[in-house]
């Protein structure tokens, strides 16, 4: 009796579990295609034009010259358009807002001619005049409030290194900026996706204002924020340049977790997915719904050494870990071999990039003899620092560090890895408390003054020269190279501080890695940037 | 009882105070400047010394705790440093996902947890008893990640029952009212959008309910067979009572009450502790606020955050201790 009750029981419970799944099926079909029908539907064509974009994080302002970080240039370089664009994979120099543009023999100054009739998202003219008022913006600021003005231009307007003289409007459609001196990478910083111009009416309310009610010149308009969640924009039907964008609507979607971002692109959540596990792409590549792009190298991954501490103060240690470590079967198991082993301090795709540099073979033998030369036959113990977080430079930061403990045993160096949580990591790093330590870096604006400079100058020291290393002749070349107009010149400048660089070995760099995105079979024209600032107005489905 | 609640109350004056101290000396015995953080790898040295004075942060420690709390005193949560939103404005849709989640899971944990715990203690020892007891064990000790990924793998991927990850199909987004879905979506009559929502509910709910489910269902099956070992039970079923009443009327009262306590403990863990199931379901919720404050060393967020979350969790404490004398008058409040 007791018995036939509990299973009665058991059996209703099954009998209403499975309803209720039965149920959350909801018809014949999954959400995702559901809804696209149904979007499709409300255009009243057969063709679907939301694109949702799956990406690790929010932004933090979609005003792009107020901060650094990259999640809110993914979005505004679709709102906003700057006076010149880089290629459209790569960073050479190509017209944008400016449809031409002419520099002075000096190298002082630059003439832009306007396209014209552009119209901002709120209705106001794009011309000369709006161009100064967003360049008088940015000078009138202050570190906390336009950081990248700060550093790519030399301070603000009354500051003694501010490269910028004036910038002057010269009718409807001309602008003439005249520097104090000349600057190499000028007409790249200008690229950049935080010197995007924006609506003088629309800043002009206040600059915390705008940070949530953007309005540029771009293919998109601003529609909605809902934060940590989504960012809605929409096609831009006054655009400019015709039949552009393609698509009505894109929705940037946050979701930090790399795996659940897969599932929902597997599941067709989402169209488009940022920051794909190198271990997965083989899974993408053999599903026969997905394509699985590569957005060109523009990084380094490296193992810094601080040279201010024993034994790294000797250049013949910084040597032998440089042959101790096996970068090539480091590529192999973490990064699936989707990197290029790094020689230099920047990725060949860099003008600059001295190719002539041999690279440390893996050579634990010449390792060992280096050692002794130093005076350390028996080696010595140190810190490895290990990263707490992946980046595209450094997918899996632990595992990384554990091969090359592995590698450093074999020659006697009897490294401990240690971690900290990511901002005290860098903090700490930063005061040189690290012995050895993992960081990587991704390129800007495409220049080798973005590479060199800001990670082994001296003037970085204390911000992004975590080593330490300290080189007069590297320095002669960095500053010279800043101001040398000739580019064939500058490139040899840079091509001797590498030189240097290798020899004097503070890095031991790792890899210069292929970061992956997924996406849907039938999305096309889209094209990753090495920036890892995408244009979407090409993107359609087929 | 009025006496209780009042005296209860003020009793929360020096736990809050003494909090508020608590994570402001922490989060500043932690490394990393914020202002580094703010300005990014690029920052000179320059930019963020001024930086540091501007937010602040170059005063002694005591000044710049008195002038927090003189903020809050004034109802002012202070203003975040990585939005430059003032946390009051900005906090509620963060706190109203999390409580959405937070609510949905403990209706699942509740109802489930302690239905199981009344049957495995009725029939104790049969095959219902042990399996339960059994995935309860389970239940404790899973790891949510794996939990998570491998549901949304087999219900989002597989069946293509439920969706993976988010709160709202975000081709069709909710416009946010109160910003608890379920509330928006029924004042605005949109049963469509509703059922999607209550769709996106059911993993990470399903997710965050586990551990207080197998907890709650561990907690009523001991305190059941306590009761039902009492002599009043045993006078209610000489009676003649049908064993279905004398279980869930006369011994359920009794038992619930440690399960009570439990369960208000549970909801005070979910809110502050759904960070993991935040991430992997990417949940905007208050939890991933918190965590992404953390790391940016957004003092502000985390302090006022934190004093949030911690007051819901003793506010529901107190709710859960005067429940106590609602179901017991046996239990008095002095």
């Amino acid at each position: 009796m007791r018995k036939g009750k509990l299973w009665s029981f058991a059996l209703i419970m099954l009998l209403v579990l499975s309803t209720a799944l039965a149920a959350c099926s909801g018809g014949d079909d999954k959400e995702g295609n559901g809804d696209k029908d149904k979007d499709a539907a409300d255009k009243g064509g057969s063709e679907n034009k939301t694109l949702v974009f799956g990406r690790g994080g929010d932004s933090t302002s979609l005003d792009p010259s107020r901060v650094t970080e990259g999640e809110t240039f993914k979005v505004t370089a679709n709102l906003f358009e700057t006076l010149l664009n880089f290629g459209e994979q790569d960073t050479t120099v190509q017209p944008g807002l400016a449809k031409e543009y002419d520099t002075s023999e000096d190298g002082l100054t630059y003439t832009f001619q306007l396209e014209e009739g552009v119209k901002f998202h709120d209705g106001t003219d794009f011309n000369a005049e709006a161009v100064v008022k967003n360049f008088e913006r940015w000078a009138n600021g202050d570190a906390d409030t336009f950081p990248y003005y700060n550093s790519m231009f030399g301070g603000f307007k009354d500051d003694e290194d501010h490269v910028i003289e004036s910038v002057k409007a010269d009718g409807e459609s001309t602008v003439i900026i005249t520097l104090k001196r000349p600057q190499a990478p000028f007409l790249k910083n200008l690229a950049m996706s935080m010197f995007a111009i924006s609506s003088p009416e629309a800043f002009e309310k206040g600059d915390d204002e705008y940070e949530r009610n953007p309005v540029g010149t771009g293919p998109f308009k601003f529609v909605e924020w809902k934060p940590n969640e989504t960012i809605t924009i929409e096609k831009n039907e006054e655009y400019w340049q015709e039949g552009l964008p393609k698509l009505d609507r894109v929705i940037f979607q946050a979701i930090p977790d790399n795996s659940a971002r897969l599932n929902a692109l597997l599941s067709g959540e989402i169209d488009l997915a940022d920051g794909i596990n190198p271990a997965d792409g083989a899974k993408i590549e053999d599903n026969d719904a997905l394509q699985l792009f590569e957005r060109p190298s523009m990084n380094v991954g490296y193992l810094g050494l601080t040279v201010t501490r024993e034994p790294f103060d000797k250049k013949e240690v910084r040597q032998a870990m440089n042959y101790a470590i096996d970068k090539q079967s480091i590529i192999d198991s973490f990064f699936e071999g989707r990197a290029e082993v790094a020689k230099n301090a920047m990725p060949s795709s860099i003008s600059g990039y001295n190719d002539e540099v041999e690279a440390y073979a893996y050579d634990p033998e010449k390792a060992k003899e280096l050692l002794k030369e130093a005076g350390l036959e028996d080696g010595f113990e140190m810190e490895l620092w290990a990263m707490p977080v992946p980046r595209p430079y450094m997918p899996d930061g632990t595992k990384v560090a554990e091969a090359i403990q592995s590698n450093l045993a074999d020659v006697g160096i009897k490294a401990k890895i240690v971690s900290y949580e990511w901002a005290t990591y860098l903090d700490k790093a930063s005061k040189g408390e690290a012995d050895a330590f993992m960081l990587g870096w991704t390129g800007d604006n495409g220049d080798a003054d973005n590479f060199l400079y800001v990670l082994l100058d001296e003037d970085n020291i204390g911000s992004n020269n975590y080593t330490y290393f300290k080189n007069d002749e590297t320095h002669k070349l960095f500053l010279e190279a800043q101001t040398e107009v000739d580019e064939d010149k500058r490139i040899e400048l840079y091509k001797q501080a590498q030189e240097i660089l290798h020899e004097e070995a503070p890095w031991v760099p790792l890899a210069h890695s292929i970061p992956l995105l997924g996406g849907a079979k039938e999305l096309t024209g889209f094209v990753p940037h090495p920036t890892g600032s995408d244009l979407l107005s090409n993107v359609e489905f087929k | 009882m009025f006496n209780y609640t009042i005296k209860r109350l003020l009793q929360l004056i020096p736990v809050l105070l003494g909090m508020t101290f608590l994570v402001f000396m922490l989060i500043r015995a932690i490394p990393g400047n914020p202002a580094q953080v703010i300005l990014g790898q690029q920052a000179t040295k320059e930019a963020v010394e001024a930086l540091t004075i501007k937010l602040g942060l170059d005063q002694p420690w005591y000044t710049q705790y008195f002038s927090y709390l003189g903020g809050i005193l004034k109802g002012d949560l202070g203003e975040s440093m990585r939005t430059r939103l003032p946390v009051a404005d900005e906090i509620w849709p963060y706190l109203a996902a999390t409580l959405e989640l937070a609510l949905f899971a403990m209706i699942i944990a509740v109802v489930v947890g302690i239905n199981a715990g009344i049957i495995s203690a009725w029939f104790q020892n049969s095959w219902f008893d042990y399996s339960a007891m059994v995935l309860a064990l389970v239940g404790v000790s899973m790891p949510i990640f794996w939990l998570g990924l491998m549901g949304q793998w087999a219900f989002a991927i597989e069946l293509q029952w439920l969706p993976t990850t988010g709160r709202e199909n975000v081709r069709d987004p909710v416009s946010a009212i109160t910003n608890l879905y379920i509330i928006d979506t029924l004042i605005q009559g949109r049963f469509d959008q509703l059922w999607v929502v209550i769709k996106h509910l059911i993993l990470p709910g399903l997710a965050l309910a586990t551990i207080p489910m197998a907890i709650i269902a561990r907690m009523t099956r001991s305190s059941m067979l306590e009761v039902m070992r009492s002599d009043y039970i045993r006078t209610a079923r000489a009676k003649g009572q049908k064993m279905f009443w004398v279980v869930y009327k006369h011994a359920l009262k009794n038992a619930i009450i440690p399960v009570l306590t439990i369960i208000g403990l549970q909801i005070g863990l979910l809110l502050g502790g759904a960070i993991l199931t935040e991430t992997i379901f990417a949940w905007p919720g208050i939890g991933r606020y918190i965590y992404d404050a953390i790391n940016f060393r957004d003092y502000p967020v985390i302090q006022s955050g934190i004093l949030i979350v911690a007051f819901i969790f003793v506010m529901i404490n107190l709710i859960v201790d005067l429940l106590y004398g609602l179901i017991d008058p046996r239990i008095k409040y002095d």
